[in-house]
């Protein structure tokens, strides 16, 4: 009895999960424009979303927003990480402290003080004032999962590596950084779905005649949202689903050996 | 040896981040035509993409074109000077604030030849309303609030305001989910003007709302589109641009401009003070009024079109004379447009549809 009653729990989360995605697929097969008709299956909104071209041109500042800024911000956050291992306790608090606070803070309050910024700075604003202030949201989320591998880290490991001849450098990337891979790993990843689906702040920040794909969506509220946005969306789940499954199948799992 | 190595790496990662910044800084600029270029903040999905391209090919200049999803989310945008627009396209009642504020450029109609030749007079007749000289807007798209209703499911042709109080249809209704939308149905009801700020007035409309919510099914934006097309409600309030649509969906529809009078909306495009390319900016407003161009854009946006030369070029015979889409607008003398009512009047209305909300 009672692992049934866990089986229809589990089976309602993951309805309730996946019913909207699941309608959306369904959707973007149907001619019918509307949602409230089933005007019959067809591939029509998948071939037209290639060729539209500035869905297109969305869907590629979308992605290249999302991949330089994380991994700018892996960079940077992950630099500020081993930095901060070397200060003293106050100072590393203090620091902790202010590098949360942006992860906190409503993002349309971090959209528009990055806004006045870039006006009172006079700088232009277009794809780059996207990418600089995605940079700026996504460095706390790399700094919260590099921190604690860096804690883990044993600095004897690097001062053997010196020791032994090895420069800061070659010490670096052959002790540390493979100790402290997942941590940047994650942090990438985590950075990288923030930018990815971030709509305020790129909203207040974006310049003219720029759209990543949230913006865009957006603004097609007026006139009803196109099904081809469904087909991509659709696209886009089935993709990061292949991804995750791929991912989780894969037999070497080299974290894990290294553990053991 | 091991600390000046550390001292280059910081130089070498200081040099590093101060270039990315500075390429970051520099791919915001835009090239530009042989003769310039022209900001336009319209809509989304409020032109057809093939214009653009047409005008950048015969004018030589570059569009630079932006969208914004409503009149209140363009407004700050253009009032920050985040980036100085030319030219933006905001509903009757936003305009007649953007007037008040001294964001707007006067037109110059003699550089525009086809505003005057295309528009029809009654559009900037009805323009006054928000723009009394005819300064400042050239209409663009245009369309009436309305009922929607399905004829398979009431008893008898709606034609007033006064049948979404009609018991009968009790949790068949769709009212719009705005309060401008929603006070002009009462207030026209009441035989008032749908930019009211007599609190008697107010008060009664509020009390009809009141009155009438317990037969509404739901408060609904563009929700009312599907839920018509799939016949989830018998009668609902609807703008008539989408009335043409949702027929060919439904034929069961029918859209009716009610008796007792509604609200006409335009969308115009304005000239923004300041605009830096304002000659590019004339020119394409210009090219936008040509017929073959407003004929173009009519096929993509399907909302009304005020330019009555593109309208004789619509090939369907049932749409160019369609009642729905071009009301003869002299045959109504209640047919009102939403001016701005000033912050006060805005917090009042809110305040009274919160109280609307809330019962």
């Amino acid at each position: 009895m009672k692992s049934v009653l866990k089986k229809i729990y589990i089976a309602l989360i993951i309805l309730f999960l996946y019913a909207p995605i699941g309608t959306l697929i369904v959707l973007s097969f149907n001619a019918s424009k509307t949602r409230a008709k089933w005007g019959g299956f067809t591939f029509r909104w998948y071939i037209s979303l290639f060729q539209n071209e500035e869905i297109l041109r969305a869907l590629f500042n979308t992605l290249a927003i999302a991949f330089l800024s994380s991994f700018a911000a892996t960079v940077i956050g992950t630099v500020a990480c081993i930095a901060m291992m070397a200060m003293k306790r106050r100072t590393k608090s203090i620091l902790m402290g202010i590098t949360n606070i942006p992860m906190l803070n409503a993002d349309i309050v971090t959209g528009i003080s990055l806004m006045l910024l870039y006006i009172s700075l006079g700088i232009r604003f277009g794809i780059g004032t996207i990418l600089l202030s995605h940079i700026t949201f996504n460095i706390p989320y790399v700094i919260l999962s590099v921190m604690p591998r860096v804690r883990q880290l044993n600095v004897s490991t690097y001062e053997a590596a010196l020791d032994l001849g090895a420069s800061h450098i070659n010490a670096f990337f052959k002790v540390m950084f493979p100790d402290l891979l997942p941590g940047i790993l994650s942090g990438f990843l985590m950075a990288f779905t923030m930018s990815l689906d971030d709509f305020i702040i790129t909203h207040f920040t974006k310049g003219v005649g720029v759209d990543t794909l949230s913006t865009k969506i957006y603004t097609e509220i007026k006139k009803g949202i196109k099904p081809e946005m469904y087909a991509l969306s659709a696209l886009i789940f089935i993709t990061v689903l292949t991804l995750l499954v791929l991912i989780n199948l894969s037999p070497t799992d080299k974290n894990k050996r290294r553990s053991e | 040896m091991g600390n000046k190595r550390i001292y280059q790496l910081k130089k070498a990662m200081c040099a590093l981040i101060l270039l990315s910044v500075s390429a970051l800084c520099g791919c915001g600029s835009t090239e530009k035509g042989v003769n310039g270029q022209v900001i336009v903040y319209n809509w989304g999905e409020y032109i057809d993409p093939e214009t653009i391209r047409m005008f950048e090919e015969e004018y030589g200049i570059k569009v630079i074109y932006d969208e914004f999803e409503t009149n209140e989310s363009m407004y700050p945008k253009v009032e920050s000077g985040a980036v100085a627009y030319d030219i933006a396209c905001p509903s009757d009642y936003m305009i007649s604030r953007m007037i008040q504020n001294g964001m707007l450029s006067e037109l110059d109609y003699s550089k525009m030849p086809n505003v005057k030749k295309n528009i029809g007079a009654q559009y900037f007749e009805q323009s006054k309303g928000f723009d009394p000289d005819n300064k400042y807007a050239v209409p663009y798209c245009w369309g009436t609030v309305g009922i929607l209703y399905n004829k398979t499911m009431v008893e008898e042709p709606i034609t007033r305001w006064e049948q979404l109080w009609d018991e009968t249809y009790a949790d068949n209704i769709l009212m719009q989910d705005s309060v401008r939308d929603a006070f002009m149905v009462a207030e026209k009801l009441n035989g008032n003007s749908m930019n009211t700020l007599d609190p008697e007035e107010l008060e009664a409309a509020k009390d009809l709302l009141i009155e009438q919510k317990p037969l509404i099914q739901a408060y609904v934006v563009d929700q009312v589109r599907d839920k018509m097309i799939g016949g989830e409600a018998a009668i609902g309030v609807i703008y008539s641009g989408e009335a043409i649509y949702t027929q060919r969906e439904n034929p069961d529809l029918v859209y009716v401009i009610p008796e007792e009078g509604t609200n006409v909306w335009i969308d115009s495009w304005v000239i923004l003070k300041n605009a830096p390319n304002k000659e590019n900016a004339e020119k394409f407003i210009d090219f936008m009024c040509r017929e073959d161009i407003a004929l173009m854009n009519f096929d993509y946006i399907t909302y009304s079109t005020p330019n009555e030369a593109a309208r004789e070029l619509i090939e369907d015979e049932a749409i160019r004379n369609s009642e729905i889409a071009f009301p003869d607008l002299s045959q109504y003398d209640n047919m009102e447009t939403y001016i701005y009512l000033g912050e006060e009047g805005d917090s009042l209305y809110n305040e009274l549809w919160k109280e609307v909300k809330a019962y």
